[in-house]
C-alpha cells in the first residue's frame, strides 16, 4: 500500500548545530538532512549558522561554503553551478529545484535542505538514481532510422520541424519533476514519471526520427504513461520553467490520433 | 533500486513484463464519459427538484416518457463506468499488491455493472409498468 509515513529507520532526528565564527554580524541557519550509510543511525537534521556577509547568493553557495569551512562530511552532487548539468537536485524550502539556482534570500527563515523526495537515499542529499536512469534508458533516447543517411551527411530538418523539440530538448535529467509526482512516488517501479515521458516525447516529436509508431507501443501502458493524472507538480518544481505535463498530454494525444 | 530486491540488472528491472500496449481505451472512455455526464448530471438533478414533493403517479408519468426512460437509462449506464473507471485508478495508483488490486478491481466492476443493470431493469419495468 501507499506509505503515508516514513519508516521507523528513516525518521529524521535532531542532529547538531554548528555555530556561526564569533563576530559575523549577518546569519542565516541551514537545517541539512543527514544520512550515514555506514551506522545504524537513523538521519538526522544538523543546523549550520552561516555568516551571509561572506557567503555566495545561491543555496549551492552556502552548502559547498559548510564544507569547506565548518564540516566537511557533508556530501553533496554538484559540478557547473549555473543550472546546466542537474548535478545538484535537491529539495530547498519544500520545493525540488537546483541548489545553484535557488537564492538563499527565497527562503523565508532557516533554509531546510532535503535529497529528492522518495528516492533510496546513499547519503546526506545524494540520491540513488540508478532506477530512474534505467528508465531512462528503457525509451531508447537516441535515434532510430532505417533509411540510410543521405550522401550529405546529415538528416535534414525544417526550421518549423525543429520548432517542435523546443521545450523539450532544454530538460538536464535533474528529475526534480519525477521526485515531486505523487504517481512517481506510489509506483516509480513501473510509471516512467515526467521527466522520463518529457525525453519520449522529445523522440516522438523529432522529424527525423523513424521509430515513432514503436515508441508509442512502448509507451501505452497503464503504468508506464497512464499513472499521469495531471497534477502538474511536475511543472511547477522544474528548475528550467519547462512543462512536462503538456509533454506527457502530447504523447496522450498522439495515441488518441492514431487510434482513429 | 539501491537495495535490489532481486539480482536482475536495473534496465531489466525497468523493462519489467514490457508494454500492455492498452490503457488508451479506458482513459479515453473515462474522459467521454465525463464529458457526458455534465449534461446528464444536470437533467439528473434539475428533474429531482422538480419531482420533489410530487407522488407516485408523477413520478412513474415522468418516466414513462421515452425521453426520461432513455436519459434515466443513460445517466445509469455512463454514470456507473464512469465510477468503475475512476475506482479502477484510484486502486491501480494506491493498492501495491497485485492480488489485492486485481481483486478489488473486480469486485468494483461486479458492484458497477451490477448496479447499473439493476437499475436500468428498473427503469425499463416503471416505463412498461410490467
Amino acid at each position: 500500500m501507499v506509505e503515508f509515513t516514513l519508516p521507523k529507520n528513516s525518521k529524521p532526528t535532531k542532529g547538531k548545530s554548528y555555530p556561526a565564527p564569533a563576530g559575523a554580524k549577518n546569519v542565516k541557519r541551514f537545517d541539512v538532512y543527514r544520512y550515514d550509510p555506514d551506522t545504524d543511525a537513523n538521519p538526522h537534521i544538523d543546523s549550520y549558522d552561516v555568516d551571509m556577509d561572506t557567503c555566495g547568493p545561491m543555496v549551492l553557495d552556502a552548502l559547498l561554503k559548510i564544507k569547506d569551512e565548518m564540516d566537511q562530511t557533508l556530501t553533496l552532487r554538484r559540478s557547473c553551478r549555473e543550472g546546466i548539468c542537474g548535478s545538484c537536485s535537491m529539495n530547498i524550502d519544500g520545493g525540488n529545484t537546483l541548489a545553484c539556482l535557488k537564492p538563499i534570500e527565497d527562503c523565508k527563515g532557516a533554509v531546510k535542505v532535503y535529497p529528492l523526495p522518495h528516492m533510496p537515499v546513499i547519503k546526506d542529499l545524494v540520491p540513488d538514481l540508478t532506477h530512474v536512469y534505467a528508465q531512462y534508458t528503457s525509451i531508447e533516447p537516441w535515434m532510430k532510422t532505417d533509411t540510410p543517411p543521405p550522401s550529405s551527411g546529415e538528416r535534414l530538418q525544417s526550421p518549423e520541424e525543429r520548432e517542435k523539440l523546443d521545450g523539450l530538448w532544454e530538460c538536464i535529467l535533474c528529475f526534480c519533476c519525477s521526485t515531486s509526482c505523487p504517481s512517481y512516488w506510489w509506483n516509480g517501479d513501473r510509471y516512467l514519471g515526467p521527466a522520463i515521458l518529457l525525453q519520449a516525447a522529445r523522440w516522438i516529436n523529432d522529424s527525423r526520427d523513424e521509430a515513432t509508431g514503436e515508441r508509442l507501443d512502448n509507451l501505452e501502458d497503464p503504468f508506464r504513461l497512464y499513472r499521469c493524472h495531471t497534477i502538474m507538480n511536475c511543472t511547477n518544481t522544474c528548475p528550467k520553467g519547462l512543462n512536462p505535463a503538456k509533454a506527457i498530454a502530447d504523447i496522450k494525444m498522439k495515441l488518441v490520433e492514431r487510434a482513429g | 533500486m539501491f537495495a535490489p530486491e532481486n539480482l536482475r540488472s536495473p534496465l531489466a528491472r525497468a523493462r519489467g513484463l514490457g508494454s500492455a500496449k492498452s490503457g488508451l481505451h479506458h482513459w479515453w472512455l473515462q474522459r467521454l464519459s465525463s464529458l457526458a455526464l455534465i449534461p446528464l448530471t444536470v437533467w439528473f438533478v434539475a428533474s429531482l427538484v422538480g419531482l420533489a414533493g410530487t407522488g407516485y403517479e408523477t413520478f412513474t408519468a415522468w418516466l414513462g416518457s421515452p425521453v426520461n426512460c432513455t436519459l434515466m437509462i443513460l445517466f445509469l449506464g455512463v454514470g456507473l463506468h464512469h465510477a468503475d473507471a475512476g475506482m479502477q485508478v484510484v486502486l491501480e495508483d494506491y493498492v501495491a499488491s497485485h492480488g489485492l488490486r486485481i481483486g478489488s478491481i473486480i469486485l468494483v466492476k461486479l458492484l458497477c455493472y451490477g448496479l447499473a443493470a439493476f437499475g436500468i431493469v428498473s427503469t425499463l419495468i416503471v416505463t412498461f409498468g410490467v
